[in-house]
């Protein structure tokens, strides 16, 4: 690369004696496999699979923020020309599901086509298949939908707020439910208030990380169609292959070894490609029709309905020495995670034990809200769970920075972690580069340092005192939530979770229709396979609120039922 | 309404086919005709992905109407390579890592021949101006200017 | 009005794999008649090189020339179960995969040589270029191909291969927040340069200094697309990107890339990138995720450099020229600061 685009280059004298690198292909600039079939235009995307008779399939959506749904009319769009069915939430055998049902984290919460209301604009209510694309659109805009519009809130903390319109019934407060306790994820380490009282100088800052799309050139779909032996064939531009076909597997209620997912070549996802939206709707287009059914966004829905990365709020306090070190940082944080969990209630947890970033500070706190708001439901997109809160962090640094005036890379170097030292999540730190990482960029880019940082190392000066937990950490019971099974998400017995939900909109649902198949249905589906120790059953899909009787590995959300 | 015969030479062959009414050139190359090099992105002529060359001039398959090439000259990235040869620029961008996950390169690689067709010298900045309407979301499109630079300045070789 | 020059500094540190674990990955491997290998996987390629950089630990681990390994993935019908394509996951994940299962096939190869040879399998060294020989007798030898067909045409072998890998899930204290969320960290800090117009309140982003600790670079090409293209989608984020840009207001959302800007092939900074390496213990050859962390500094480094310039705290993304403007006269005018300038570079251009 010449000067214009800048360079790329080892620095091969750091660590050397941690790496052997006399190897054969590791470490060598080898052609990617699949480059000549992306130059030649013959890399096979999901939508590269032609099908004679291909139909074409797309929803109807709320033109609302939140309202619940009267009568869907689909008659006059049914007559038009090209419709071959339009499908609706009965059609949907196991019509409510939470992605990370998976790893049995979170309750279903979130239909496939929504039956009840709709908790976003954009929301699907029922989704239409014809001969041709433009004969789907047509077709879509003729569905009518009696709309009774609801309030609807769209910032995290005013959904917090008591009185705040209820956005998904599975968490009336509108904050996912930790641990069947909290509502929200804690953190707790040290004492924060009590440093913070002792500190030298009190920095506060509000971090507003954006929402954005993950904007992949190839728009999310899948093509499915008929294979054989009752089996049907998925090409698919999902970014986990088994993650896509547990989730149809669960709530198509089909066993998983009558699908038959490929895909592996995908036009980009940063994220996006995780939801697993496409694969059961094209599946139950082609059990429906018997024919190839096709399910992909445009643009305007990839930008629009397709999840993004949800906005993320955090507010730092930091109590800080005169010499620049960090006695205590305090963060309370708000995922805006949209109508639906998602994935959001996970990068909580991820987002919380990276706190307080790559620093040694002996006393921190956070809460961290997972919240619902009328919006397009959040995922993953590239930095999951920690770009917004290093955003916030690395901004909030360089306050701290000028307050104490410091050189921000020295004031970093001063606080980052080292080798043996204590994280505030209860785990020592190794392999450590991040001193090295800022020395590098200051001497790289001509930015004097002092010569302790530029003396320090990850390697030395860590552990010790600062591998000793606190002597004391200050805990406490705030944000308790009742009403969910004390150290469970699951709901007793099918009661409803919590007081004061209308009966109407407990998301129960009716039994699941019967599908065409070739042959019956042998066995609930298992959704994704699970390690396999043997206490560790995973629950039948068809009974999502009744989740009583064996252990299961949902150690995520810190619970064992029995 | 009545599907439309639609004939055209793609990539040096007589290539015929029915277009439905309205149907554009991309659903036509690519479901009528099987070349499946151009790619969809947005169908709102905003990402590059569908570039293609019709009577030499770049243009985007989603905004044209396929009847109205009737009896014109279509070139896509499945075209590029001379039989079994590989055009310069594709083993350029095969040796400077432009591209990853491949969805861009097609409409990209179409651009970029197109301006070395008519300016074999092109400086950066014409480079710019040529791909500026083909979108990347995973390059930073850095490796794709000087993949193209280095065919233009004879230069092979990673 | 004038065009005001600022730097910013952040660094981070980046969690590779599923918070938890709970996230396996596995691979199998085998050898075709005539010695040369596919693996099958389920994992997604969709751009960061999964195929490719599997590839290459499959070759160095079964010893055998890159040439002679292909990677098949993503079809549930073959390739076995992998928990997908996020979360930093790919590399660390399914390479250790990768690596156990080739381990495996590779036993079976070098003990179908020694059966050819005559000699101990633990004598047995591969060149690395399709030759199996004796350590410190290289004429002694035999070509993997002749081993890997002795092995399923005369001796009835089977050179295969299983791998998995997975951590498990892991609790977390929900009153402390105790966790053991990953066991290997990503590293990175970031200098950029910006201008900003006092007069638009547009930035521009001139230049990047970086420095990534990747655990080992395995491949270079695979690794600089990464850390180029992701610090270009961190300049984005910083300065461009939104779905909502009146954000929790819902309006004024874009529904096409007219409306949803990035930057172009003319907005490009020169991106100056070093690479550390410091192996992970449990890493492939050492090898951690650079995908996800190289567009993390480059956000809130955009913000400190242009607080550097103007003298504006941006806490909101992205940085639109509406918040620069607004911050500007909030002031009462620019407000530079220069804080962290280098010798050379302290200046301002007047018009």
């Amino acid at each position: 690369m010449n000067a214009r685009t800048g360079g790329f280059e080892f620095r091969k004298e750091l660590f050397a004696d941690e790496r052997d690198d006399d190897l054969n292909e590791i470490g060598k600039r080898i052609r990617r496999q699949d480059i000549e079939g992306h130059v030649t235009g013959r890399s096979p995307f999901y939508d590269d699979h032609l099908f004679d008779g291909l139909l074409h399939m797309r929803c109807v959506r709320s033109p609302h923020h939140h309202a619940r749904i009267g009568r869907i009319d689909t008659a006059e769009a049914e007559r038009m020309p090209g419709v071959v069915r339009i499908l609706t939430g009965k059609d949907v055998p196991q019509n409510l599901n939470t992605l990370l049902s998976l790893l049995d984290f979170g309750l279903d919460d979130e239909p496939v086509l929504s039956v009840d209301k709709a908790a976003y604009k954009g929301e699907p209510v029922a989704a239409v298949i014809a001969q041709t694309e433009a004969q789907a659109r047509a077709a879509v805009k003729a569905v009518r939908v009696d709309w009774q519009p609801l309030p609807h809130v769209l910032d995290p903390e005013e959904a917090l707020k008591p009185g705040a319109p209820t956005v998904c019934e599975t968490y009336p407060g509108n904050a996912f439910v930790y641990h069947g306790k909290y509502d929200h994820q804690k953190l707790r380490y040290g004492d924060v208030e009590a440093a913070l009282r002792q500190a030298d100088h009190i920095v506060e800052g509000r971090y507003q990380m954006s929402p954005i799309e993950q904007a992949p050139i190839e728009t999310c779909g899948a093509i499915s169609a008929p294979e054989q032996n009752g089996r049907w064939v998925c090409y698919t531009g999902t970014q986990a292959l088994f993650f896509s076909l547990g989730t149809a597997s669960k709530v198509l209620n089909l066993p998983s070894s009558r699908m038959h997912f490929i895909g592996g070549t995908v036009g980009g996802g940063f994220g996006g490609k995780v939801d697993s939206i496409h694969e059961p709707l094209s599946i139950l287009g082609a059990m429906l029709t018997g024919r190839p059914c096709k399910s992909q966004w445009d643009r305007e829905e990839e930008m629009q309905v397709g999840a993004p990365r949800g906005a993320e709020r955090w507010y730092i306090t930091d109590g800080v020495m005169n010499d620049g070190r960090i006695v205590a940082r305090k963060f309370t944080g708000y995922f805006d995670g949209g109508a639906y969990t998602r994935l959001t209630s996970y990068a909580v947890i991820k987002g919380v034990g990276h706190l307080p970033g790559p620093y040694t500070i002996p006393n921190v706190y956070a809460d961290a809200y997972c919240v619902y708001t009328n919006r397009t439901p959040a995922t993953a997109m590239r930095g999951f769970g920690i770009t917004g809160v290093d955003f916030a962090i690395e901004a909030h640094m360089d306050k701290v920075a000028e307050t104490v005036g410091m050189n921000p890379i020295e004031l970093r170097i001063l606080n980052a972690y080292r080798d043996g030292d204590m994280k505030a999540h209860r785990r020592e730190a190794k392999n450590c580069a991040f001193i090295e990482c800022c020395q590098v960029v200051a001497e790289k880019a001509g930015v004097t340092i002092s010569p302790e940082a530029r003396a320090a190392s990850s390697k030395t000066g860590g552990g010790g005192e600062r591998a000793r937990l606190p002597a004391f950490t200050a805990t406490d019971e705030h944000g308790r939530v009742e009403g969910f099974e004390s150290g469970s998400y699951a709901r007793k017995g099918g009661a409803p979770a919590a007081p004061g939900i209308p009966a109407e909109l407990t998301p129960d649902r009716p039994s699941p229709p019967t599908l065409p198949t070739a042959r019956p249905v042998e066995t609930p589906p298992t959704p994704a396979p699970a390690p396999t120790t043997p206490d560790q059953e995973k629950p039948a899909a068809r009974t999502p609120q009744r989740r009583s009787g064996a252990v299961r590995f949902s150690s995520i959300s810190g619970f064992r039922r029995r | 309404m009545a599907k439309m015969p639609v004939t055209l030479t793609l990539n040096g062959m007589e290539r015929a086919g029915f277009a439905d009414p309205g149907q554009n050139l991309l659903e036509f190359l690519r479901r009528g005709l099987g070349d499946l090099s151009p790619k969809y992105g947005c169908g709102q002529g905003t990402c590059g992905a569908c570039t293609v060359t019709i009577d030499g001039e770049t243009q985007l398959a989603c905004l044209v109407l396929a009847e109205t090439t009737e009896g014109r000259t279509v070139g896509t990235a499945a075209g590029l390579a001379n039989g079994a040869e590989l055009d310069p620029l594709q083993t350029a961008f095969m040796d400077h890592f432009a591209a990853q996950c491949g969805y861009c390169t097609p409409g990209m690689l179409v651009s970029a021949r197109a301006l070395l067709d008519r300016n074999p010298k092109p400086t950066r900045e014409d480079i710019i101006e040529a791909i500026s309407g083909n979108l990347c979301r995973c390059t930073g499109y850095e490796p794709i200017i000087e993949a193209i630079l280095a065919v233009s300045e004879g230069r092979t070789g990673p | 009005m004038a065009l005001h020059r600022g730097r910013g500094f952040a660094a981070i540190n980046y969690p590779i794999g599923m918070n938890l674990g709970g996230d396996p990955s596995q691979a199998l491997v085998h050898s075709n008649p005539d010695g040369k290998f596919t693996v099958a996987l389920s994992a997604i390629d969709l751009g960061q090189g999964m195929k490719s950089v599997t590839r290459q630990i499959a070759a160095e681990t079964l010893g055998v020339p890159i040439a002679d390994v292909y990677v098949d993935t993503a079809d549930s019908d073959t390739g076995p179960h992998d928990m997908g394509s996020f979360a930093s996951r790919g590399t660390h994940r399914m390479g250790n995969a990768v690596i156990m299962a080739a381990k495996e096939a590779r036993s079976v190869m070098l003990e179908a040589a020694a059966e050819e040879l005559e000699v101990d399998a633990s004598d047995l060294v591969t060149d690395g270029k399709g030759n199996i020989h004796v350590r410190g007798a290289p004429s002694r030898t035999i070509t993997t191909m002749a081993a890997a067909q002795a092995a399923q045409f005369k001796q009835g072998r089977t050179i295969a291969g299983r791998g998995i890998f997975l951590i498990p899930l892991s609790d977390v204290n929900p009153e402390t927040g105790e966790m053991s969320p990953v066991t290997t960290f990503a590293h990175a800090a970031l200098l950029v340069e910006v201008e900003v117009d006092d007069e638009t309140g547009e930035v521009a982003v001139t230049d990047m200094q970086s420095a990534y600790e990747v655990g080992r670079a395995l491949n270079p090409g695979l690794v600089e697309q990464q850390l180029r293209g992701g610090a270009w989608m961190g300049m984005s984020h910083a300065a461009w990107e939104t779905t909502e840009p009146y954000y929790p207001d819902r309006d004024h959302g874009a529904v096409d890339f007219n409306h949803y800007l990035m930057p172009g092939p003319g907005d490009l900074a020169p991106h100056h990138i070093s690479v550390l390496e410091r192996p992970a213990a449990d890493g492939p050859f050492g090898g951690k995720g650079p995908g996800e962390m190289c567009a993390n500094p480059v956000l809130p480094a955009v913000v400190n450099a242009v607080y550097d310039a103007v003298g504006v705290r941006i806490d909101e993304l992205p940085v639109t020229p509406e918040k620069v403007l607004r911050g500007i006269k909030a002031k009462g005018g620019a407000r530079p600061r220069q804080a962290i300038q280098s010798a050379s570079s302290a200046k301002q251009e007047n018009f």
